[in-house]
């Protein structure tokens, strides 16, 4: 079935050998492969990417975000949806590791293929997660973006921190990813400063993705641009999602966004989980009174 | 009749909706429904507008949450209880025992008609080549032609988009095929085609739940009528 791949599937091929500290050439060649020929090869390893169990994060004596639980498979876009203030932001942040779990566990997939739990990993090992493993995009490009680099660097510098050092490699795969995220090749050495918020967002996306990573955090990816400019990039996420097999975490507080992209959604309010399922089932059928609410609010029309 | 396990076989199910935004109003719509689809038949859901059709068939598919009761649906070897079932097991049974044809098309912004077709061929693991290949010759079928394949649909007059509908849930075998009005907005033509292509999948063994209005095409491929009028619970309180 989808997502179980034979040993020596490309990304398997990439994992295997990221897992050494020095990336050796198996690893350097594999990246380096055409990614649109391995398409869904990409999504390498069957198992979760992510589960969580009773998961919270304490800010002083008040949680953050309390009793969360869920699983999280490759090739799924998990949206975590509510009203600012609902907890949605503290939940990324103590998923990804950049806020600590007070109580409960998150456990991902390690480059081994299995679940560790995060409280238990070095920063060293943190950080290797984000080289390889993990990418975040912000809802504000400038906070993922070298803004005064050129989109080419942007998009080349997780493969150098990767362990690439042919200049011409690397330039050649920045210019196809971004050429995958629909920036004109000849605006390739300019910077993100002259790019208009759809571009940078799209850069942003590029940088996240090219050094084939299993987990992709997003928050409010679209918010702040034009209706037009965020169903094409809507359209982007999910056709890159689905070729390549990624799991997401996605927060937004536009069901839209979340019906759009989204297989199921994660409704919070005050800290808690208030509604979790399929998102069609979640948006059509909902079931708390918070949900109908956000539902009768923002569905109008 | 045949004595080979339904493809689906609901029991005892019931639905109501609690509207909390009207002071918590429950609204029981549906009770005791039970039925079987057999392998190579269509079942129609009949009875009037309101009488919870569409609701039978949202269960079925898992956008509506069911109260209680089983909806097994034969599903890897195996049965799954769609009532029951993790989110993962429903978008799985989706992918591989359960097509749709809704009444309308829900868009995806900038995605042509040829991709929205191939895609659930894709999620099974046809190379995109193929996929597209199958694609093309069910919208061909259906008379779209190749020149509005590379479009969004979401500018496809109502029956364009309908056979696009079509073509994307006949893109798959599943085991069950649920049809939701398929032809409503079809002319005689093109009904003709749909009347066909459901004939020939029953013939190959997939079993049909369906809400057809149409008379022709509803005495063309009914195999039974499923009166949901029965299913309606006891009315207490006047309006």
């Amino acid at each position: 079935m989808n997502g179980e791949i034979t040993a020596g599937a490309p990304g398997v091929m990439a994992r295997a050998a990221a897992a050494g500290e020095e990336p050796s050439d198996d690893f350097r060649r594999e990246v380096g492969g055409h990614a649109d020929e391995s398409g869904g090869d990409m999504c390498a390893a069957s198992g979760k990417v992510l589960s969580v169990r009773e998961a919270g994060h304490r800010y002083g004596d008040r949680f953050g975000c309390r009793g969360v639980s869920f699983d999280l498979w490759p090739g799924e876009v998990l949206a975590v949806v509510g009203e600012s203030g609902s907890g949605k932001s503290t939940l990324l942040g103590l998923l990804s590791a950049r806020l600590s779990t007070d109580e409960g566990s998150v456990r991902c997939q390690t480059s081994g293929g299995e679940l560790t739990e995060l409280a238990t990993l070095s920063e060293r090992e943190v950080r290797r997660l984000w080289r390889t493993d993990w990418g975040f995009v912000h809802q504000n490009a400038a906070d993922g973006l070298r803004m005064h680099v050129s989109a080419g660097g942007n998009v080349g510098e997780p493969l150098m921190a990767n362990g690439w050092r042919h200049y011409g490699q690397i330039r050649a795969r920045a210019a196809e990813w971004l050429e995958r995220v629909e920036i004109p090749a000849h605006r390739m050495d300019e910077t993100p400063a002259t790019f208009s918020g759809g571009m940078r967002q799209r850069v942003q996306i590029a940088r996240n993705l090219v050094f084939g990573p299993r987990l992709v955090f997003m928050d409010e990816p679209t918010s702040g641009l034009d209706v037009s400019v965020q169903a094409r990039l809507l359209d982007l996420i999910r056709s890159l999602v689905a070729d390549l097999g990624l799991a997401v975490v996605i927060v937004t507080h536009d069901l839209a966004v979340a019906r759009l992209i989204s297989h199921r959604t994660l409704v919070m309010k005050d800290g808690q989980v208030i509604e979790h399922g399929l998102t069609d089932r979640v948006l059509e059928d909902p079931q708390a009174a918070y949900t109908q609410l956000l539902v009768s609010s923002i569905l109008k029309g | 009749m045949t004595h080979s396990p339904p493809v689906l076989s609901a029991r005892d199910v019931a639905k109501t909706f609690t509207l909390h935004l009207q002071g918590s109003l429950q609204l029981p719509v549906l009770q005791g429904v039970s039925f079987d689809v057999p392998a190579g038949r269509c079942v129609v859901l009949g009875g009037d507008s309101g009488a919870g059709k569409s609701t039978i068939m949202k269960m079925v598919y898992g956008s509506y949450l069911t109260d209680s009761g089983s909806i097994l649906l034969a599903h890897r070897e195996g049965l799954l209880d769609l009532a029951t079932a993790p989110p993962r097991q429903v978008l799985a049974a989706r992918r591989e025992s359960m097509g749709y044809v809704s009444q309308f098309l829900r868009a995806v912004p900038r995605v042509p008609a040829i991709d929205v077709v191939a895609e659930p061929l894709l999620d099974n693991g046809a190379s995109r080549s193929q996929a597209r290949e199958q694609a093309g010759a069910l919208l061909s079928r259906l008379s779209i032609p190749e020149r509005l394949w590379e479009l969004p649909p979401a500018t496809f007059s109502g029956g364009e988009q309908q056979r696009v509908n079509i073509a994307r849930g006949f893109a798959t075998f599943t085991p069950l095929l649920l049809l939701d009005e398929p032809t409503a907005s079809l002319d005689a033509r093109n009904r003709g085609v749909v009347i066909e292509m459901i004939r020939e999948r029953l013939s190959a063994g997939t079993g049909m739940l369906a809400i057809c209005h149409d008379a022709q095409v509803r005495q063309a491929v009914a195999d039974h009528i499923v009166d949901v009028a029965g299913f309606a619970p006891p009315r207490e309180e006047a309006p």
